[in-house]
């Protein structure tokens, strides 16, 4: 049990996927102007990786593994991600339109986020389980929102301060960021590695 | 005409400092020069490649189905890469870790593939790839050499035990810069200054 919540933790904000692996900064720094916004995207972005992770693991433990084809991983996975999007937003067209409209434009946004394809190459790499997976993706998704909520958060507020002119928009973003990785650095002395 | 696609990458154009595409890897990777260096190499290779046989085959691919279809082009390139690089630098290889089979969705490359391969003809796609993959690698090393220069206090250049490693002497290093916190910082830095340089 304990293992598992680990697992999360890690994931979500010891190595969070943003602010320590740098992973999904394109729409960090692009969806990160309004809370609301950032909300819907980071709810998407759970959703897909989650489903991502265990889909993901399925074709490389039930497919690619038996028949030697690990040198389709890449191929595979990002084709089955983009299906995957695709399929997430029909179903969520059909059984959650408010949800849908809400999400917007952010679903089809999803395949090109790096922390997707991140999460499916990392759980290989570690190799973790199915559950162990699932939860790994569900952790980095829940860090990519907390990261981007706080984001959306400071340049809210950001919005009023007076930053040099040549700073405004993606510079002072980053530099913010950076202060925001420093915190998230503290969290590294939780679990002894 | 042929220079001019080269040049645009490296200043006008430049994908990190101008467009800011593919920020991920470049601030992931950006700890020791040597790194950006390879990275940049395998970017140049994946983007060419990409670039070329793309527009070679443009007018074979029904308009619905492009996207999907230049993603398997550029994975196939990715793979290459990543096993070539597997087999004859194993220890750069592990360093950049799963920053290579990430290149497939560096918005770079299909952002290159959609803009101008679809577009233009074969030898104009080839030298956009170079230009652009070369402006990738020039802004990659910048960041990685200014890291590592402040947070180590060297330049490392050294690969399969070829190379140097420069030491630049009486220099406090600062472990932060090395670490996450440092590659924000950085390149928020870099892209203030290059805005001021803009507006001049």
């Amino acid at each position: 049990m304990e293992h598992y919540l680990i697992i999360i933790v890690s994931a979500a904000f010891i190595n969070n996927f943003v602010l320590s692996r740098f992973l999904g900064l394109c729409p960090f720094i692009g969806v990160s102007k309004r809370l609301d916004s950032a909300l819907g995207m980071g709810m998407a972005v759970i959703f897909v990786l989650t489903f991502a992770s265990v889909i993901t693991y399925m074709i490389h433990r039930f497919l690619l593994l038996p028949y030697h084809l690990e040198f389709l991983k890449t191929i595979s996975f990002i084709l089955v991600i983009a299906t995957l999007v695709q399929f997430v937003e029909m179903v969520i067209h059909k059984t959650a339109p408010t949800l849908y409209e809400s999400l917007g434009i952010y679903l089809p946004l999803i395949t090109t986020n790096c922390a997707v394809l991140g999460a499916a190459l990392l759980n290989i790499n570690e190799n973790y389980n199915l559950l162990e997976s699932a939860l790994n993706g569900f952790g980095a998704g829940v860090g990519f929102t907390v990261a981007l909520i706080l984001m959306a958060s400071i340049r809210e507020k950001l919005e009023l301060a007076r930053v040099p002119r040549s700073f405004k928009g993606a510079p002072i973003t980053f530099i913010i960021a950076g202060i925001l990785s420093l915190i998230f650095l503290c969290f590294k002395g939780i679990i002894a590695e | 005409m042929k220079i001019q696609e080269l040049s645009k990458g490296l200043f006008k154009e430049n994908p990190i400092l101008v467009l800011m595409l593919g920020l991920c890897p470049t601030l992931a990777v950006s700890t020791k020069a040597i790194y950006g260096i390879g990275m940049g190499a395998a970017v140049i290779f994946v983007l060419t490649c990409s670039n070329v046989i793309i527009s070679l085959i443009k007018d074979f691919i029904p308009d619905k189905i492009r996207i999907p279809s230049y993603i398997v082009v550029i994975a196939t390139f990715v793979t290459i890469v990543d096993y070539v690089m597997k087999a004859y630098t194993p220890e750069l290889h592990k360093s950049l870790g799963i920053f290579i089979p990430l290149i497939v969705v560096n918005c770079i490359i299909l952002g290159r593939a959609e803009a101008f391969a679809a577009k233009k003809n074969v030898l104009d796609s080839f030298f956009d790839g170079i230009g652009m993959g070369l402006g990738f690698t020039l802004a990659l090393t910048l960041i990685a050499v200014i890291r590592e220069i402040l947070g180590a206090g060297t330049i490392t250049l050294k690969l399969l035990g070829y190379g140097w490693i420069v030491e630049i002497p009486h220099l406090n290093p600062m472990i932060v810069m090395i670490l996450p916190p440092g590659a924000f910082i950085t390149i928020g830095l870099i892209l203030g200054f290059s805005n001021i340089l803009k507006k001049r």
